[in-house]
């Protein structure tokens, strides 16, 4: 489903990602681990299209075309979607009018009808469930003045309601107390089929073990530097990040 | 991201799509302004004396004036003597019905979207077609007649009904109110009256569409509404102007009176000629519109959306005199490019329990400047007074600026007079989110601003509502960056 291939890219001059190889097939979740600024939401940036960054080598391949070339409309309209790290606030749209533009702007896109406001309605009130957000939070505008589990699970209804052929959490778990996490994590679940796909990338192993995985891969200075199974995720949580420091044998400053 | 922005400036280039200019005979005073070009328009339009000596009072109070420098806006000081102040096209010869209106006039407003042809004019709107000085047609006269409802040119109104003309016009704005408002009493050339008779309902919305075509000409319209006793009228304006390389003038006076238990609705989609990229060309709209209710219990409403001119200079306001009145202004203004807006509304509470309400939207975009300008004042015998205030500005990029001038002047212990601002900003990261929704730009920033401008453009009319909801987004494209 998703091919990237020694993936570089820098923003501004600063280089970023320094040649990512990984590859997604359907039904499966693969989770991106790393210490901070090692380019876990660059890498879903650049995968979604933001202009910020520019790519400087590779290739990224997506259901067969190549997901660089499109834009970041096109990218989602093919199936691409990114839960965001921070969702954004807009006054004045309702998450109800503005998840049914976006449905029936990749409806057109693929040459379909738009869906009409009682079939809207009704697909809104099955999918609203899977994540339990109540309707007068959807009449609000999107993301204005929700709290920080409002918002992510608001991410994951746009999620159930666009749904996507890979849908990429970045960060799906900061900011959230245990009761959001498991909710906002069950929604995922639900979500999961044998035809989509999952890259959940966090800084922490909780999240994975609500979302389990079936790869974990380490992101360190650009690079993937080890996969594995769920095991991994754990591994790291027992030693830390200095572990992969050590094996790949740099110095490690001791803590005070 | 840039590449993206390169199209949508490409776009943005071509986004007045009416600055065409048709080629039409015209009938013109030569430029300059004096006593005779005075008397040369009212005599074109074979005024009665009182109409005469009412202009050239109005002339010679103006030359004792100086043009307003308080407001918020920079332009090269404009040369009234370089306007033309008259300019009409020329028609063949009196007209009995629409069908015989000049074809390449009928085709002018064909192109606008409004049609004068008996058969295909738009439905529950009755238009009155202004371009340059003159008004060309009036649709659905007949229709209104038999309700008693006057609907005509402003010329036709100073010939057949001069009793009511006498009466009201300048009894709202003086002659001698301001700069513009002097001016335009004398050389005003055309325009729209309407008489709603007591009692009576319009059954339809009515509509004036302006249209400058001339060069170097001005456009001076007068537009005058009374609403009897008990009556309803929703009114909408429309205007447009060819692209031109200098600046128009367009200073016009809008009056309206509302008696007892009156409401009169005005909807303006404002869209003059916006100048360039550069900020060369556009028209100047210097307008004075106000409106009294007269009357107890009568309520006006302005709604206004204004998208066009290369510098705007407006305050459509009400004077609430009638007890229990209410003055309504919902306004969405949008600048782009290098355009100027001062704009606001001044509501005068006179009379007791007149309540009144405010909706201000502004958005600036590029490098143009946009300010609210509003006073909200309160008599010493208006008990019981209300008002309440909200100004909003939305900015895209940061080289535009908004401003908020509001002034309050309070004389009675009972009002309530609430004010609420807000300022925000459209940031790539919105249109980004948006973009991973599948949304493309241009409709992130539509959705984005109808969002911010909802409250007002739920007050216009349908028929209005959708092309003004188009205007926003065209006004705006490229803008983003």
């Amino acid at each position: 489903m998703l091919s990237i291939k020694n993936l570089q890219a820098r923003i501004e001059e600063k280089e970023i990602l320094k040649g990512i190889n990984l590859d997604i097939k359907p039904g499966e979740v693969h989770a991106i681990m790393g210490p901070n600024g090692s380019g876990k939401s660059t890498l879903a940036s650049v995968l979604a299209g933001r202009a910020d960054y520019e790519v400087t080598a590779g290739s990224v391949e997506f259901l067969g075309k190549d997901l660089l070339e499109l834009s970041p409309e096109d990218r989602a309209r093919e199936g691409v979607f990114l839960a965001f790290q921070y969702p954004i606030e807009m006054p004045g749209v309702s998450t109800t009018n503005f998840v049914k533009t976006a449905v029936n702007e990749i409806r057109k896109y693929r040459g379909e009808e738009p869906m009409d406001a009682v079939a809207f309605l009704k697909l809104m009130k099955e999918r609203m469930k899977l994540v339990n957000i109540d309707q007068a939070l959807l009449s609000r505008s999107l993301n204005e003045g929700f709290s920080g589990g409002e918002k992510k699970r608001n991410e994951i209804f746009q999620m159930a309601m666009l749904e996507p052929k890979l849908a990429i959490l970045d960060e799906t778990d900061s900011g959230l107390d245990i009761d959001a996490l498991r909710i906002v994590a069950e929604g995922v679940n639900k979500l999961k089929s044998k035809d989509n796909a999952t890259l959940v990338i966090t800084h922490y192993q909780r999240l994975l073990d609500y979302i389990v995985p079936d790869y974990v891969h380490i992101l360190y200075k650009g690079r993937i530097v080890k996969t594995g199974g769920k095991e991994l995720a754990l591994e790291l949580e027992e030693k830390g990040y200095d572990f992969i420091k050590e094996e790949l044998g740099e110095e490690v400053e001791s803590p005070l | 991201m840039s590449e993206m922005l390169n199209t949508l400036e490409q776009t943005a280039l071509s986004e007045y799509k009416y600055g065409w200019v048709t080629d039409i005979e015209a009938d013109e005073a030569p430029p300059g302004l004096n006593e005779d070009i005075v008397r040369f328009i009212s005599a074109k339009k074979n005024e009665p004396e009182w109409m005469l000596e009412w202009r050239l009072k109005a002339y010679r109070h103006w030359l004792k004036m100086s043009e307003p420098e308080w407001a918020n806006v920079k332009y090269p000081k404009v040369d009234y003597n370089a306007i033309k102040y008259y300019s009409a096209p020329k028609q063949k010869k009196t007209l009995n019905s629409l069908d015989e209106v000049d074809p390449e006039l009928r085709a002018t407003f064909e192109k606008l979207g409004i049609s004068l042809d008996e058969q295909k004019r738009l439905s529950n709107v009755a238009v009155d077609a202004v371009i340059d000085s003159v008004s060309i047609a009036t649709t659905f006269k007949k229709e209104l007649a038999e309700l008693g409802i006057i609907f005509c040119s402003m010329s036709e109104a100073v010939q057949e009904h001069p009793e009511l003309i006498k009466k009201w016009l300048g009894s709202v704005v003086p002659m001698t109110d301001n700069y513009f408002s002097a001016l335009n009493s004398a050389v005003f050339s055309d325009g729209s009256f309407c008489y709603i008779p007591k009692g009576v309902k319009s059954p339809m919305e009515l509509s004036t569409y302006f249209r400058i075509n001339a060069e170097n000409t001005g456009q001076f319209e007068r537009t005058l509404i009374v609403a009897e006793e008990g009556s309803f009228v929703s009114y909408l304006e429309g205007c447009t102007a060819p692209m031109r390389d200098e600046n128009q003038l367009h200073a016009a006076v809008v009056e309206i009176v509302a008696l007892d238990n009156a409401e009169v609705k005005y909807s303006t989609v404002q869209n003059w000629y916006p100048g360039d990229k550069e900020g060369k060309g556009g028209i100047y709209n210097f307008v004075t519109k106000r409106g009294i209710c007269a009357g107890v219990n009568s309520k006006i409403s302005w709604t206004q959306v204004e998208t066009g001119s290369a510098v705007t200079w407006k305050y459509p306001s009400v004077i609430l005199k009638g007890d229990n009145s209410q003055g309504e202004f919902y306004s969405v203004a949008v600048t782009n490019n290098h355009q100027q807006a001062d704009t606001g509304t001044k509501m005068m509470h006179i009379g007791k329990n007149t309540r009144s309400r405010i909706v201000s939207k502004g958005i600036s975009a590029g490098f143009s400047q946009n300010s609210y300008r509003g006073l909200v004042q309160v008599g010493k015998n208006a008990v019981n007074a209300r008002n309440f205030s909200q100004c909003d500005s939305l900015l895209l990029g940061d080289k535009c600026g908004a401003h908020t001038f509001p002034y309050i002047e309070v004389k009675n212990s009972t009002a309530q007079v609430e004010h609420e601002a807000t300022t925000s900003k459209i940031g790539e990261d919105q249109i980004f989110y948006c973009n991973q929704r599948g949304l493309d730009t241009e409709t992130a920033v539509a959705l984005i601003i109808n969002g911010f401008a909802k409250e007002v453009m739920n007050q216009l009319p349908m028929e209005f509502a959708v092309e003004a909801q188009k205007l926003l987004a065209i006004s705006l494209e490229g803008s983003v960056g």
